[in-house]
């Protein structure tokens, strides 16, 4: 199916383009087109560019006003490797990974299960059930977050993973419901009757014939949800104060930085790979989470 | 047994029981981590409570006492501030980043894909970035700024209260703007060529085209973006947490970073309660925004009114 509307799309956007391309000249397809869009390009990747740099950049370079700030004259790992041996950031790193898999895990599951319900089953009440999914995913974790310290106080999880593990699927299962329910919705409604006539149970079609059916949402709920993990910090800040039970995104913020001395290239360092895990998932699945992502608003 | 396991086999069809036996996982999670902490949460903010201490119900006094707090009315200030001007500039960046990113390109899957690399990474990891960008001793647009001659010493960008405001509304902008344009550009991918065409064989200019046919045909998608975008800015914690801590002055103090500060660090759980849920009536809004904006699009594409 996707093939094809790809397909269809760029045969289209080939219409198009030829049918304007004979009013625009090339230079002033530079001035209106490739200008701007280099500046947005340069704009929004300067600050890894600049990461890289700094983490690469021996302390007297990155405190030097000599020379050209853009380039580093004699590169060193010595941030890193302060990094990986002197601080708990492997520990963090791999917190949030074990984090990050198992919430994600977790809510998809559970939203598999939920969004079948509601999209499928169309049990009583269903609308509703899907509805107020559609509300408690425009719940923001700001304002969840100090009553929800108060649950994790009382259920005794205060400062152990598990606290992230059982909070973060609330953002994270109605997110992928809502997406699943789309991708749910595009299944033929007569494929699931077949099986029902051949005397398959509702779990068999759910196993053998609606997941296989429904992959590339889950891949997209599944990345995306992955990052969201990832990149979740106020749960995180709040419900955590053990170094060695810290996220990549805390640690970093909470322990790289001792009173006024700021150690700017461990922090990049830092930074930097703190972000790799999720832009190299990303670049796998580029379009399993654009999908994910317009999907989710489109609905 | 074996008419225990009929019994069993029979229910497990029954679409209702097995409906309500499908939603138990995600229904127990979001009843007890999202339902009953938003609840919890209004009621904090009616009562005194602290860190390690249940507190008593004191009617609206947090209430009364934060609209009094000067402090929590230049918070209110400025999340206003930074969710409005943020808000327009990403719109108005996204949607030309969309109208390029919509043109014929070169490597143009290239380019989408990198365009949204602000957007993964996690947020207070680039946000370290931005803190060293705009340090005040070796800031690298300073440096940059004094070399062409513009200014004759270096910014203090997160030193002074309007600096500072507009340094972490620029870090926030630069993070949603990949988001906005790229949702923009899929609504743009479903608008056929040919209306466009139509229009400027009637001779209508390329804004025309874009004032009076692709922004109309875009505008429910828009609805929608702007409501998720206005809600994630307005709600934002984790930037100016990293960038700021709500100073210099509180200003650029957001209710999220507030009420933090107030119920986590203080340690004055119920009037950080009641700041959180001060920001609930906004939500609420928005929400409805997008309600409106979804209806308006099934009107359009000739769905039935819902």
């Amino acid at each position: 199916v996707s093939e094809g509307t790809s397909a269809r799309r760029e045969l289209r956007e080939a219409a198009g383009a030829q049918a304007m391309d004979y009013l625009v000249t090339m230079p002033r397809r530079v001035v209106t087109v490739y200008l701007p869009l280099g500046v947005f390009l340069f704009v929004l990747l300067f600050p890894f560019y600049w990461m890289a740099m700094t983490a690469l950049k021996p302390n007297e370079e990155l405190l030097s006003h000599e020379g050209n700030p853009f380039w580093v004259r004699s590169p060193t790992l010595i941030h890193v490797k302060k990094l990986l041996f002197n601080t708990a950031y492997p520990d963090w790193l791999w917190n949030t990974v074990l984090v990050s898999v198992v919430a994600t895990f977790v809510s998809l599951v559970a939203s598999v299960l939920a969004a079948y319900a509601i999209e499928r089953l169309r049990f009583r009440g269903a609308r509703y059930v899907g509805m107020s999914i559609f509300l408690a995913y425009l719940v923001p974790p700001s304002i969840l977050f100090i009553p929800l310290a108060a649950v994790v106080y009382r259920l005794q999880l205060f400062d152990t993973r598990l606290a992230l593990i059982l909070t973060y699927p609330t953002f994270l299962i109605p997110f992928c419901t809502w997406l699943l329910m789309g991708y749910l919705r595009s299944i033929p409604f007569e494929l699931e009757e077949c099986a029902l006539i051949d005397g398959a149970s509702r779990l068999q079609i759910l196993a053998k014939i609606v997941l296989p059916l429904a992959l590339p949402g889950l891949i997209s709920a599944g990345i995306f949800a992955f990052t969201l993990s990832w990149n979740e910090f106020i749960y995180a800040l709040t419900f955590i104060s053990s170094s060695e039970v810290k996220t990549v995104p805390i640690g970093v913020i909470t322990e790289l930085v001792e009173g006024d001395v700021y150690h700017w290239g461990p922090l990049m360092a830092g930074a930097l790979f703190g972000s790799l895990p999720v832009v190299l998932l990303y670049s796998l699945f580029v379009e399993y989470y654009v999908s994910g992502m317009t999907g989710a608003v489109k609905e | 047994v074996s008419a225990g396991v009929d019994a069993l086999r029979r229910a497990m069809d029954n679409r209702h029981l097995l409906g309500a036996l499908f939603l138990i996982p995600a229904a127990a999670f979001l009843l007890l981590f999202l339902t009953y902490p938003l609840g919890l949460g209004v009621y904090l903010g009616f009562t005194d409570a602290k860190i390690g201490r249940a507190g008593t119900w004191i009617g609206l006094e947090n209430f009364v006492s934060i609209w009094d707090d000067d402090v929590v009315r230049l918070a209110l200030f400025n999340t206003f501030f930074y969710t409005l001007v943020a808000s327009v500039i990403k719109f108005a960046l996204g949607l030309w980043l969309a109208l390029l990113l919509n043109q014929r390109l070169p490597l143009k899957s290239v380019v989408r894909a990198v365009v949204l690399l602000p957007f993964i990474v996690p947020t207070a990891l680039s946000a370290i970035a931005f803190w060293w960008i705009y340090d005040s001793q070796f800031s690298i647009v300073s440096w940059a700024l004094m070399k062409l001659g513009v200014i004759d010493q270096y910014i203090e960008f997160l030193g002074e209260p309007w600096h500072a405001r507009l340094a972490t509304i620029a870090a926030n902008i630069w993070r949603g703007v990949p988001f906005v344009a790229i949702c923009l550009l899929a609504g743009l991918q479903t608008i056929s060529p040919s209306y466009c065409e139509a229009a400027s064989l009637d001779g209508a200019s390329g804004w025309q085209q874009l004032r009076h046919v692709t922004l109309p045909l875009l505008a429910p998608i828009t609805a929608v973006v702007m409501t998720f975008s206005v809600l994630f800015t307005f709600t934002d914690f984790q930037l100016i947490y990293v960038l700021t801590r709500g100073g210099p002055l509180n200003a650029t103090h957001l209710m999220a970073t507030l009420s933090f500060q107030r119920a986590i660090s203080g340690g004055y759980l119920g009037e950080g309660a009641a700041i959180a849920t001060a920001m609930i009536p906004f939500l609420l809004g928005a929400i409805m925004f997008s309600y409106f904006g979804l209806q308006r699009r099934a009107w359009q594409q000739g769905g039935e009114n819902r």
